[in-house]
């Protein structure tokens, strides 16, 4: 049901009667104090009457929406809940899943909830400000649902229960929180080109869709339906950075280098961070959807592909990244789940060497890569850990100064062959991972000094658990990062001959025979 | 009589969450409010510094003048995480709907007598504006708020001010079509009656305490708005006329009634922290209360002609026994 108003309006009129209709000019204030964020990134807006609204939903219709979806929704986790539902899903391992997900999602979609808030405050156009507070607010409810859908998960298994504390100190979060500590940092039309843009539209596809279809192809119907209830909502996310993208390029020529130069740089930096959705979808889900390179082909280049071929007829050309990943999405899934396999004590989620039927079915997936590079690997580590010698890298990584990945991916054009970058700011040297993100670094040196690498802090003294004393003459930066992290022994290492397998063989069997 | 319905028992490893078993003092079920609110928003190891604001971090106690031991002790009393509170206004609407509708089978809009949708309409209308400029301050505080318990309630009550904006415009349609938009646009920005108003809101746009922007638009403005025109003007024209605006107003008084709760629990735990926020806050109060009187009064005015005084006087005295129920002497 929506606003109902006189007959004589149409439905677009009867919208900006009801949101930008009440807005004003302000006269006892200056409206560029009241909007102070939205000309220092050089972007020049003429007219902001000529935003097009994305979606038009007022809050009654909202509401109305809305609470049918969270009544749905509430009621299907109170039952999977109540009914053991953990104990439906394929195999222990799909368990680890979540718990990647819980540690590298909701805070971030936290961050999306705070920085649209931004944005619907600093926007000075009543149309986009209106349409950044209901993302906002949206975002608010993902973070929510997804922690309520796996706190019960939390309460049987290992690894899940300090992720709050977790987000800002495990050294392989830090990806995503300096992807989005970037964005909302950044000023507002960037942000909205990062988040709006790049992450919700050109990426959120290869994001959640293997995260929701793994979830449905496992049997866990908590994170299922959290994930198809979300999808009304992104998908008004995603006409939201679209509009905007299109609205900056049409309101001045002189936009067009300042957002291209974003599309480049934030579509890479999401690439970075999808490197463990790779994994999920290749290692972990017991029950495979796609391999991520095919994921990969559908979502990015055929979906991207015509995205981009829509916005040439604004001057945009494909992200200048787009052939590195293509190359890539072959191998980065095998060298994240190996890099994670050799750091057995510095997760708070299990790994394990996949299967020979698994591995055949990599193999058969990645017919260019699977058996030439990476099947050997597996193979050598399965040896040795089978021989009693598990291997553990105990040494710290060493990481990109941008996109804080370990350094662990390949040069282009050489599988077997690292990739490293160097650039010099102010007399020091800076490590990047790839020629994208050096290119990220030498825009803006002085923001990317500031990256907070927690190998590099953990050596300085600067993550120790609360209450150590620094000043002990025993000191040893470094020495405590299980405690720093508060990781739970039993969530780390090989999921073969951990509790969570243990428990479930035994609680599956309790719960099925008699 | 009970029958014991049997499911397979398994016994939980953990209860909930280690961060809530720490704020808790111990390992039990913590609910959906909790689950969805405490210690999630980072505090440290921040990357960048905002380019907007370089001299704070992304989120920084220091964005108020306002401190607390514990910033989620400022806790909502109603529970309101998105679910709780989307259900909650998925209710309210539902009646409003119900109302609207019923005004406009029985043609109460029409029938109402002329005078009286004039003398309403002057009043009620230009209060869209209001509704919008508190959108907006509301969107500050949830944007620069510390911590997901104030940000999450400032960002439901933002969107909460939307629908009210939008409310009003309803009904100023359902009376008298674009004009009455139209008439209460140009009145909110030419108007004699309304310009004290407008400078009290948008001087607030420019404020950059967020605490402080709580308070003036939450507490004092609101604190003596709502009660004016939702309860006493609503009251006035019942008397003379019929109820109408009273239905087509309900959702802003339920929605003031319940707010007000949580706005006194804020307050009350604010001050309790310490004798400077408590000092601070009747600073502010005591200020912004001086102002929101002068910004109403012409309203007031307008409203209740010759009573405005007693009226008006009458409501500070309540919002100052608020004041005085949170632990501040003003």
């Amino acid at each position: 049901m929506d606003m109902k108003v006189a007959k004589k309006l149409g439905l677009k009129e009867r919208y900006a009667l009801m949101t930008r209709d009440l807005a004003w000019d302000t006269t006892y204030q200056k409206m560029e104090d009241v909007f102070p964020q939205t000309t220092y990134e050089g972007i020049k807006i003429h007219d902001w009457d000529k935003w097009e609204d994305p979606f038009r939903l007022t809050m009654d219709a909202y509401w109305k929406y809305q609470s049918e979806k969270e009544r749905k929704l509430y009621a299907i986790l109170d039952g999977f809940n109540q009914n053991n539902g953990h104990l439906s899903v394929t195999d222990a391992r799909y368990i680890n899943v979540l718990k990647l997900f819980l540690g590298s999602t909701p805070p971030l979609e936290l961050m999306a909830a705070r920085g649209f808030s931004m944005m619907g405050r600093q926007m000075n156009g009543a149309g986009p400000r209106v349409a950044c507070q209901m993302q906002a607010v949206d975002e608010y409810r993902h973070f929510q649902t997804q922690i309520h859908s796996i706190s019960n998960y939390n309460k049987y298994y290992n690894g899940m229960d300090e992720f709050a504390h977790q987000q800002s100190r495990m050294w392989y979060l830090s990806d995503g929180k300096s992807f989005f500590d970037d964005a909302i940092t950044a000023g507002p039309f960037e942000f909205m080109v990062a988040i709006g843009f790049a992450f919700e539209y050109v990426l959120t596809n290869i994001l959640f869709v293997p995260f929701i279809s793994g979830a449905a192809y496992n049997g866990d119907m908590a994170a299922m339906t959290v994930g198809f209830s979300a999808q009304s909502d992104e998908a008004r996310h995603m006409t939201l950075g679209l509009e905007c993208i299109k609205f900056m390029l049409e309101q001045d020529p002189d936009n067009l280098p300042i957002v291209q130069r974003w599309i480049d740089k934030w579509t890479w930096r999401g690439t970075r961070k999808l490197a463990s959705v790779g994994m999920m979808m290749d290692y972990m889900l017991p029950k495979r959807i796609m391999s991520f390179k095919e994921a990969w082909e559908m979502y990015v280049e055929e979906n991207g592909g015509a995205l981009f071929k829509d916005l040439a007829r604004y001057g945009i050309t494909i992200p200048k990244c787009f052939g590195q990943t293509v190359e890539e999405k072959e191998h980065v899934s095998h060298q994240s789940w190996i890099g994670f396999y050799m750091k057995p004590e510095a997760t708070p989620f299990h790994t394990w060497i996949p299967t020979p039927d698994e591995m055949d079915w990599l193999s058969e997936k990645y017919p260019n890569t699977f058996d030439k590079y990476y099947r050997p690997v597996l193979e050598y580590l399965d040896a040795q850990e089978k021989a009693g010698n598990r291997y553990n890298n105990k040494t710290q990584p060493m990481n990109c100064q941008v996109c804080v990945s370990t350094m662990k991916f390949n040069e282009p054009g050489d599988p077997m062959e690292m990739c490293f970058r160097e650039s010099v700011y102010k007399g020091e040297k800076f490590h990047t991972c790839s020629d994208h993100c050096k290119e990220i670094f030498d825009n803006e040196p002085e923001k990317y000094v500031q990256t907070f690498i927690s190998s590099h802090q953990g050596l300085q003294g600067n993550c120790e658990p609360d209450g150590t004393d620094v000043k002990a003459p025993d000191f040893k930066p470094g020495q405590n990062m299980l405690d720093y992290w508060k990781l739970d022994k039993r969530a780390l290492g090989d999921f073969n001959g951990s509790e969570d397998q243990k428990n479930f063989a035994a609680w599956r069997e309790q719960a099925t025979k008699n | 009589m009970a029958i014991d319905l049997r499911t397979v028992s398994i016994t939980p490893l953990r209860q909930t969450f280690g961060h809530l078993a720490r704020r808790m003092g111990a390992d039990k079920p913590a609910s959906r409010y909790i689950e969805a609110t405490m210690d999630l928003q980072p505090v440290e190891n921040y990357h960048y510094r905002p380019t907007w604001e370089p001299q704070y971090d992304i989120f920084d106690e220091t964005r108020t003048a306002i401190a607390m031991k514990d910033w989620y002790a400022l806790k909502d009393p109603r529970q309101y995480y998105y679910g709780a509170w989307t259900l909650a206004r998925g209710k309210m609407q539902e009646i409003a709907e119900g109302d609207f509708d019923l005004v406009d089978e029985l043609g109460l809009a029409a029938a109402y007598p002329a005078a009286g949708k004039d003398e309403a309409l002057k009043v009620f209308l230009p209060l869209r504006h209001v509704a919008w400029a508190s959108n907006l301050n509301k969107a500050y505080v949830s944007s620069y708020g510390y911590g997901i318990a104030i940000s999450q309630a400032a960002c439901y009550a933002s969107m909460d001010q939307l629908g009210v904006a939008q409310y009003v415009s309803r009904l100023g349609l359902a009376f008298n079509d674009l004009d009455a938009l139209v008439a209460a646009k140009s009145a909110w920005l030419e108007g004699a009656e309304w310009q004290e108003l407008r400078r009290y809101v948008e001087d607030l746009m420019v404020e950059k305490d967020w605490f402080e922007v709580l308070v003036a638009q939450d507490f004092a403005l609101e604190g003596l708005l709502y009660p004016l025109i939702y309860e006493r003007y609503n009251e006035k024209l019942n008397a003379a006329y019929s109820p109408v605006f009273s239905m087509l107003t309900r959702f802003q008084r339920e929605w003031f009634g319940e707010t007000t709760k949580w706005m006194d629990s804020i307050l009350k735990v604010a001050a309790g922290d310490n004798p400077a926020n408590k000092a601070k806050l009747a600073e502010w109060i005591t200020h912004w209360r001086e102002r929101a009187v002068v910004a109403l009064q012409p309203v007031a005015t307008l409203a209740f002609g010759a009573e405005a005084d007693a009226i008006m006087e009458e409501l500070v005295q309540n919002l100052n026994a608020r004041a005085a129920k949170a632990g501040i002497t003003l």
